[in-house]
């Protein structure tokens, strides 16, 4: 089915033309910053993590959101979701590429990343993201790739594939859990120091990682008029929904235990985020910038007859997705590591190189995602005889 | 096994300078670098301990005593000396409210308030940095000192995240061109790895106190704190201390007399 990405339309090549740019820019950034050392970023000692390892966690959210998808269909066998997931499938590739791309570009010595494997270190949370994550990628891909291939044929995939998809399902819980373990459990950071991180990864990766999948498939329904069903966006849209509540609740319970306990530690990050210490307020306007959009957004997605409007939807959405970005993007690494365990302020911010070989790797996912989408669409169209917003023939069992 | 490695590689790394350090005084251009050189003699009278501790009269240790000590470390660890935020630490000072933040010590005496406390790797009992390491190139010896295989860090930085005590620095680059005096006995670091204070590992094990408690001139006590015979444990008998962050429970090895 490879051939399928070497044909497109000039808009296609341009697509992955302009990504490749991009790429291509930071990636003289990446030679910098290989060359003299990571003293191009704005990291310091007291904030050792920033803007590449918080990138690193929200995309490891945005993976999630095929289960969204895959979760309904297997363990429920709610069909309308068939030709949306395998969309979501190939996001959660591109997501994790760009994941492992992220902590590739975050490490001093990247050449020596082999010694996390030749030193399994069973004690170490990171070792264990590592095997989660490269784990998530192949499920993904074997399952994605073999569903897709039956469904050209027009075969019933076999019954391991379903199995895989399954334990792909429980898989994507582990990706979060073992990324909030990372965090959580590191004593002296108390922004990160609470039992229901992992709960709030998952809460949040349900919401903004399907919300990004729905906005990439309505602008694709524009695109090329496929039509994942209007049933499906609008079931999609109530998982979103729901789980942005709970985000917002999970959030609400962080500042409760802060703020009744009156524990200075646990205040301090959340002093920092909404209000600065000591006049340091780069972080002010982004925080509450997050609380108005993440708020905001419910009012588009709440009601049902504006959440099916397609442009509310689209508004809701996007609201939600740079609330969520701010939240988990900037704030959580940021608010963790500062104050700084001397209770002082150093602050942080990316630097430009930092955002510009970030941006590379959104590139490298974004051209790993159009090539992937590419073949689905071709492979459907095919199937389908060039009808892309037929409804699909009922999957059969 | 692994320690065995090391010890090989110590031992390798040893008899390197050995030689090297022969030829160099046989050519006559580094005679007082051959004398300082260790030899397999010098290694068979290392000091010993079940844990290793560091008790601090926090009243002795003036800010010139507290320079003097953090010279003397950064000279013998060939420490580079980089301005700012991106700096490299093994020892330094600070004031009661940034070592201590746990404290909360309201209305602290004038005296302590402007005490300069020396801050350095804690050697924690239960270190959370050797937990979190994936590589294992921060590890624990049985002697309690906590070490880093610099060849084998990758520079995650995972360990700085899991120090509730911002004892470790990371070579934002490299270190080499800001070393003042290089010391041809230690190491030099390169980019992209975190490093700490190791208690002098290297000078225990040819019988000799770390470069900070030489210099210190009895401010700072050296020694086996599961000896209740040893100096540490009688001045902690005798004495008032404290830990950082005990709440953190990763137990320090560092005491403070106040
Ligand atoms: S003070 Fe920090 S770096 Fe030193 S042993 Fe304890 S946890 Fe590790
Ligand atoms: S930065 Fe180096 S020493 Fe620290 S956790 Fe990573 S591999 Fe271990």
């Amino acid at each position: 089915m490879l051939e399928k990405a070497l044909k497109g339309s000039p808009r296609y090549w341009g697509t992955l033309i302009a990504l490749g740019l991009v790429m291509a820019l930071g990636l003289g950034f990446w030679l910098y910053q290989l060359t003299f050392g990571m003293k191009i970023t704005g990291l310091n000692r007291d904030v050792s993590w920033g803007f590449y390892i918080a990138q690193f966690t929200y995309l490891v959210g945005v993976a999630a959101s095929a289960v969204m998808l895959v979760l309904p269909y297997y363990f429920h066998h709610y069909k309308e979701f068939s030709k949306m997931i395998i969309l979501g499938e190939f996001l959660a590739i591109a997501a994790v590429v760009m994941c492992l791309g992220f902590i590739v570009v975050d490490i001093g010595q990247p050449q020596r990343m082999l010694n996390v494997l030749l030193n399994a270190t069973p004690h170490s949370v990171l070792f264990w993201d590592m095997v989660v994550l490269n784990g998530y990628l192949f499920l993904n891909i074997i399952v994605g790739w073999t569903s897709l291939q039956y469904f050209k044929n027009d075969m019933t995939p076999p019954k391991w594939v379903k199995i895989l998809a399954i334990v792909s399902v429980i898989w994507a819980f582990s990706i979060h859990t073992v990324t909030a373990f990372l965090y959580a459990g590191l004593p002296g950071r108390h922004y990160f120091l609470t039992a229901i991180m992992a709960a709030r990864f998952l809460a949040s990766a349900f919401c903004s990682g399907p919300a990004i999948l729905l906005l990439l498939v309505l602008c694709l329904r524009r695109l090329t008029g496929f039509d994942p069903g209007q049933k499906a966006i609008n079931r999609l849209a109530v998982i979103i929904t729901y789980a942005m509540c709970v985000n917002i609740f999970f959030f609400l319970l962080e500042v409760f235990t802060s703020f009744y306990s009156n524990m200075p530690g646990h205040i301090a990050p959340f002093k920092y985020l909404f209000t600065g210490i000591d006049g340091h307020d780069m972080m002010v306007p982004f925080m509450w910038t997050a609380v108005v959009l993440g708020l905001g957004c419910l009012l588009f997605l709440i009601p049902t007859p504006i959440r099916q409007n397609p442009t509310a939807l689209t508004i809701g959405l996007i609201m939600l997705v740079i609330a969520s970005w701010i939240d988990k993007g900037l704030g959580l690494l940021i608010g963790g590591f500062t104050p700084n365990p001397f209770e002082t302020v150093t602050v942080y911010s990316p630097t430009v190189p930092e955002i510009m070989i970030s941006l590379m790797v959104f590139a490298l996912g974004g051209i790993v995602l159009t090539v992937l989408w590419k073949i689905a669409i071709e492979v459907r169209s095919e199937v389908e005889g060039g009808n892309l917003s037929m409804v699909p023939p009922p999957a059969a069992e | 096994m692994k320690s065995n490695r090391r010890e090989f590689l110590k031992l390798a790394a040893v008899s390197a300078m050995g030689i090297g350090a022969a030829r160099l005084g046989f050519l006559g251009d580094a005679p007082a670098f051959a004398e300082s050189v260790p030899t397999a003699a010098n290694f068979e009278e290392g000091l010993k301990a079940k844990h290793w501790g560091m008790a601090i009269f926090t009243a002795k240790m003036t800010p010139e005593m507290n320079a003097k000590c953090r010279k003397a470390c950064h000279t013998e660890h060939n420490v580079p000396d980089i301005a700012g935020p991106k700096e490299i630490k093994w020892f330094w000072g600070a004031n009661f409210e940034e070592s201590f933040p746990t404290e909360h010590g309201h209305y602290l005496s004038e005296e302590i308030e402007h005490r300069q406390f020396p801050l350095l790797c804690n050697q924690c009992e239960t270190p959370m940095c050797v937990k979190v390491c994936p590589t294992q190139a921060t590890f624990q010896r049985p002697d309690g000192i906590v070490m880093m295989d610099f060849h084998r860090c990758i520079g995650c930085r995972y360990c700085m995240a899991g120090c509730p005590y911002g004892a470790r620095s990371f070579n934002f680059q490299d270190p080499r061109p800001f070393i003042k005096s290089f010391n041809p006995l230690f190491p030099t670091r390169m980019r992209g790895v975190v490093e700490k204070c190791n208690f002098c590992a290297e000078r225990l094990a040819i019988g000799k106190l770390p470069v900070c408690v030489e210099a210190a001139e009895g401010a700072l006590v050296f020694g086996d704190l599961s000896d209740e015979q040893s100096d540490i444990r009688k001045a902690l008998r005798e004495h008032f201390a404290i830990r950082r962050k005990p709440d953190a429970g990763t137990s320090p090895s560092v005491y403070y007399i106040l």
